[in-house]
């Protein structure tokens, strides 16, 4: 829909970059589905038994005593979602795609804002099943019939409906009936979806139960509640008599924090996709997520307007490509891309760090900054590479150690390592100090699930590491057999202390014991284990480099946290309050251009209606209000005008002065007052 | 020797019908007084009433089929608009007097029309020298319905001139249901509760054929037992008995004690009723979930039931928000100040407050306030400074949603919205840990 071609001529390679970020963009999307799918996949196969489970019993055993007895319920999945409700409609419209596939093909989503009373429930509860299976040719011809006579919406029609469906399947050609019954049973249920189980009302729910519960023996119905909140809900909404006709099983989803961090692990925490965030910008993102909403397809939708933003915003993204594509691109440059280049904040530290031979090169022979392009370009791919395992081997340190010095969740810990040098933080220095009180099985399981992090990285550096890793795992073995032999050494000592009787001695002896105790503080055991925190540190310190630091980082990462905050983070009231009390801020004209809190005479109407607004208490008195504003507006007009006239306001300035101020009641500035007349009175607080 | 006589029907289905109304003897013969023989007119209209499963609706189901009498059933709730009923009414009537499955369509909106399509279905010769009975069952609904059907179908012998007899069954007394502008008084008659005795009697009636009748109408004792003291239901007895029947019988398959060995049967079963009353009896757990676990003889104490889950996740300022709009709404406006003011001065110690002492702000609910004061509170109890963006404001929108919050009064949304808190101390407690 959009293209990032303002101009016609194509120096900056707009149509390249409109082509990369659409290809990332569908990447990212089947990527972010596929995880969702995976996600969703346990709460749907429980789901899918329950329902296939539910009407099965009863089909069977009808003639047994007990379910004779019984009273029929209805059965009913109670689903906990929880609070982000703008994710539950991906949740729903799964759900209901794989009841489609494996149950039934009757399945109905209802929406409480559909659904005021019971006949608009029964109403749109009728065309979403009746309409379901509109693909069966023989079904269309009925399907027009039946609308055109009005179909009454009560149960005994959907009844009949319901069975002459089920009859229409047994009475199919062979090969047909072979094909649904493998899909469905003889007697589907049909399944009706509470969407915002919170929003309905008490009446229509306890209505529609028990007309169904009445029905159950006809019409195998199902019915499962969306619920955000918690599921005493159920209990608040409906009474005893009427829960009581419901056999209600709980299935709860995944909660949103797992499911934001599993999104930020495939997603961010990869080399496969060369588009990566900064460090401002995820944090942002994450903000918005843990203080506002919770969703994740908010999430989601934040971080395509990232890609959008930075394809569209710089030029040179058009390099921000797969590994395989970064030299023809970078071949392909224009002029124009190459002074880009040049004029990077990142490149320029670059150059100046360079002896002056290759900086003159650098700053004018274009094929040899090509080279050096591509060559800084794969060693950024490569830094990244090492970046994401080295970070994912310190989480497994920090995420053990008490009270989380460097957060809990490797979101954290990667904002933390993008924002700036991770191991000058105070945090990272009291994370080492505990990571150096450790125990020996911890240190031993943390090293462990290092070398497996490293071993399953793509960066071929680490074959160093992991050999350095594996013979620390040794050590600590070795350790195990030494540490028996020493334990044998201090049993004599112990029996010399008792032997020696006399004070003196014994003090002599207690003072060398604490003496060697405090010089051997240091055994084998610990001395290794400052080793090993000292080489992670160093692993640290080598790797997890923050990405500004990179040259030419400004290529793949995208760090405009603050344009990103101005779309997502919408203030309406400070946006109105900019725009009536300084409109220059948006009408870019040089005449509007006020200095102070003086107010202008050509500014809009409104704008000085507003002004003098904010000057009032509680209750406006119109006159007083009508009398301030000619008088702004007539001040910039000859003052030398006739004192008869500037006793009666002219009529045109009334009128003006009456629309403004019906404009600002529109705005909800003001509303017309009882109180008192001719006086208004303010709505705002704290504006002025 | 039968209570029931009348002289209009044949003996035996009497004495059938007294089988199959235990405990109801006495309202069935008042009826039947009532009725009439066949081509009598009857009272015009019947109003019955009693507590949820006194047998209303069976006894009179029971009764009109079992003496063949010709009538109409129909359940209001189900029918909720009047066009619905009045349909419904005419479709059965159509069955009634043709005796086929098959109905055409009906169309009838109005009382008038009905009136009229009621007089042509009843002249068929199946009807026409019989009472005719329409039963509405769940009435209290037709007070919802337009004025003019509840009065109608009072005295609709007088309006349609023919045979037939309204029976009104509803949970509620008359006196609520009596319009402004009067009406024909139907006659009333109560159905009393089961006592424990008759519930013993009518559910012990339908033993499993696998077990004696003793064996059976012992374990109903054990479990009225425990179950009168909270539930009367007969319906739900009677499906908590099935329920439990199994756990019952476990000694006696296993050969761990015989049919009449009441004292060791009691022991296994009590303690199980009792758990179930907590779970099942509550719909904490659902009853497919309780067999399961009957089944595999687990504890019920491995399943949390629905009130486990009241942990609700909040984004972290709709934490905040909640908070603040529990405060606006349990504490005074004039405390405000005191509570959430860096410089709020000496506190006066003053005779008002201690006139309110006694009763506690959460005795007497949440209280509206604006949404000025709500955002004010929110603003002192965050420590960072919080930017009044959109996404605040959706959040409280979404928390309204949520039904955590309520709106009063929202016909002016300029006039400044006022909002209640619906949630509870102990809510507020979980989030705000």
């Amino acid at each position: 829909a959009h293209d990032f071609r303002s101009t016609s001529d194509d120096s900056e390679d707009t149509g390249l970059r409109f082509v990369t970020c659409q290809s990332l963009w569908n990447q990212i999307k089947s990527e972010t589905e596929k995880i969702q799918e995976d996600l969703n996949k346990q709460l749907l196969n429980n789901l899918v038994s329950f329902l296939s489970q539910a009407h099965a019993d009863f089909q069977e055993k009808t003639t047994e005593w007990s379910c004779r007895m019984k009273f029929r319920e209805i059965p009913t999945a109670a689903l906990v979602l929880g609070v982000n409700v703008t994710d539950h409609d991906l949740t729903f419209r799964g759900l209901s795609d794989v009841l489609q596939d494996n149950i039934t093909p009757y399945v109905a989503l209802l929406e409480a804002k559909d659904c005021p009373g019971v006949k608009n429930l029964m109403q749109k509860l009728m065309g979403q099943l009746m309409n379901c299976d509109i693909d069966d040719p023989l079904e269309d011809e009925d399907c027009v019939q039946v609308s055109q006579n009005r179909i009454r919406c009560s149960m005994p029609s959907l009844i009949s409906w319901y069975e002459s469906v089920t009859k229409k399947i047994d009475s199919e050609t062979p090969s047909k009936k072979r094909n649904s019954s493998s899909r469905h049973c003889q007697s589907p249920p049909v399944v009706v979806i509470f969407k915002d189980m919170e929003s309905f009302t008490t009446k229509v729910l306890q209505d529609f139960i028990v007309i169904s519960s009445q029905h159950i023996h006809e019409l195998p119905l199902v019915l499962i509640f969306g619920i955000a909140t918690s599921p005493m809900i159920i209990h608040r909404l409906l009474p005893h008599s009427v829960s009581s006709l419901l056999c209600i099983e709980l299935f709860q989803s995944l909660s949103c924090k797992e499911h934001l961090s599993t999104i930020i692990d495939k997603l961010l925490l990869t080399s496969r996709f060369p588009f990566k965030l900064g460090g401002k910008v995820l944090q942002v993102l994450i903000n918005i997520f843990l203080y506002h909403d919770f969703s994740v397809q908010n999430f989601i939708k934040g971080f395509q307007l990232c890609i959008v933003e930075h394809f569209y915003s710089q030029p040179l993204s058009v390099l921000c490509c797969h590994l395989e594509d970064i030299k023809k691109r970078v071949h392909s440059l224009s002029h124009d891309q190459c002074e880009n280049i040049r004029r990077l904040p990142s490149f320029r530290r670059y150059v100046e760090e360079q002896e002056s031979g290759k900086q003159i090169a650098l700053l004018t022979n274009e094929n040899f900054l090509k080279e050096e392009t591509e060559k800084l370009l794969k060693d950024l791919h490569v830094y990244h590479e090492n970046y994401v395992s080295i970070l994912r081997c310190l989480h497994v340190f920090t995420s053990s150690l008490p009270k989380y010095p460097l957060g809990k969740q490797i979101r954290e810990l990667h904002c933390a390592c993008l924002e700036n040098r991770v191991w000058e933080t105070e945090e990272y220095e009291s994370s080492l100090q505990l990571a150096r009180m450790l125990n020996k099985t911890d240190l031993v399981t943390m090293l462990q699930r290092c070398v497996e992090i490293l071993m399953s990285s793509s960066g071929k550096e680490f074959d160093r590491t992991v050999e350095k890793l594996k013979e620390f795992l040794t050590q600590f073995q070795n350790l195990e057999a030494e540490a028996s032999q020493e334990r044998d050494v201090s049993v004599p000592s112990q029996k010399e202390l008792q032997k020696k009787t006399d004070l003196y001695h014994l003090q002599k002896t207690l003072l060398e014991l604490k003496e060697s105790r405090r010089s051997k503080k240091l055994t084998k055991f610990e001395m290794l284990r400052f080793e090993v925190v000292d080489y992670i540190d160093s692993l640290v310190r080598r790797y997890l480099v923050p990405a500004d630091d990179r040259t030419l980082h400004e290529i793949v990462y995208f760090n405009a946290a603050a344009v990103l905050r101005g779309h997502l983070n919408a203030a309406p009231r400070t946006a109105l309050h900019t725009a009536l009390n300084n409109p220059h801020w948006y009408l870019k004209n040089q005449a509007l251009k006020c200095d102070g809190g003086g107010i202008s005479n050509k500014a809009p109407d409104i704008c000085i209606v507003y002004k003098l607004h904010l000057e009032c208490g509680r209750l406006i008195n119109l006159v007083d209000w009508l009398e301030a504003f000619s008088t702004v507006v007539m001040a910039a007009e000859e003052p030398n005008a006739d004192a008869a006239s500037s006793d009666q306001v002219d009529d045109i300035i009334h009128a003006r002065f009456i629309r403004a101020v019906s404009e600002l009641e529109l705005l909800g500035f003001i509303k017309p007052s009882k109180q008192k007349t001719d006086h208004v009175a303010r709505l705002t607080w704290g504006g002025c | 020797m039968p209570n029931l006589e009348h002289p209009a029907y044949p003996a035996a289905d009497l004495l059938r019908l007294e089988s199959l109304v235990p405990c109801r003897e006495s309202q069935v013969s008042t009826l039947l007084s009532i009725f009439g023989e066949r081509q009598q007119l009857s009272f015009p209209s019947i109003f019955i009433y009693g507590h949820t499963s006194s047998g209303k609706t069976y006894v009179m189901q029971t009764l009109l089929t079992t003496l063949q009498l010709p009538h109409v059933f129909v359940n209001c709730v189900e029918h909720f608009t009047s066009r619905l009923l009045l349909e419904e009414i005419l479709i059965q009537l159509q069955r009634c007097s043709s005796g086929t499955e098959q109905a055409s369509p009906v169309h009838c909106d109005t009382l008038n029309d009905f009136v009229r399509l009621f007089k042509q279905a009843v002249a068929s010769p199946g009807l026409q020298d019989q009472t005719l009975y329409i039963v509405l069952d769940r009435a209290e609904q037709l007070r919802e319905m337009e004025a003019n059907i509840l009065p109608a179908f009072l005295r609709l012998q007088e309006l349609t001139d023919r045979n037939v007899t309204v029976v009104l069954l509803s949970e509620i007394v008359w006196e609520l249901y009596r319009p402004n502008i009067g009406c024909f008084e139907p006659f009333t008659m109560y159905f009393p509760d089961y006592s424990i005795g008759h519930l013993q009697k009518i559910l012990s009636q339908n033993h499993p054929p696998e077990y004696s009748a003793d064996f059976y109408a012992a374990y109903i004792n054990i479990l009225l037992g425990v179950f009168y003291m909270v539930c009367r239901d007969l319906k739900e007895l009677r499906h908590l008995a099935a329920l439990n029947f199994a756990k019952y019988c476990e000694p006696v398959v296993r050969g761990e004690a015989n049919e009449r060995d009441t004292r060791k049967l009691w022991k296994n079963i009590e303690p199980h009723l009792k758990k179930a009353m907590q779970t099942v009896y509550l719909r904490e757990i659902s009853s497919s979930q309780w067999e399961r676990l009957q089944h595999d003889g687990g504890e019920p104490g491995q399943l949390k039931g629905l009130s486990a889950h009241t942990h609700v996740e909040l984004p972290y300022y709709s934490k905040f928000l909640l908070i603040a709009a529990y405060l606006a709404s349990y504490n005074p406006v004039r405390t405000d100040k005191r509570f959430f003011l860096k410089h709020h001065g000496k506190i006066r110690k003053t005779n008002f407050m201690k006139k309110h002492e006694k009763t506690s702000n959460h005795l007497l609910g949440p209280k509206p306030f604006p949404l000025d004061r709500l955002l004010a509170i929110l603003y002192s109890i965050v420590d960072n400074r919080v930017a009044p963006t959109a996404n605040i404001f959706s959040q409280i929108t979404s928390l309204v949603t949520l039904q955590l919050l309520s709106m009063v009064g929202q016909n002016d949304q300029l006039d400044g919205p006022r909002y209640k808190c619906t949630v509870s101390l102990d809510f507020i407690r979980a989030i705000a840990r």
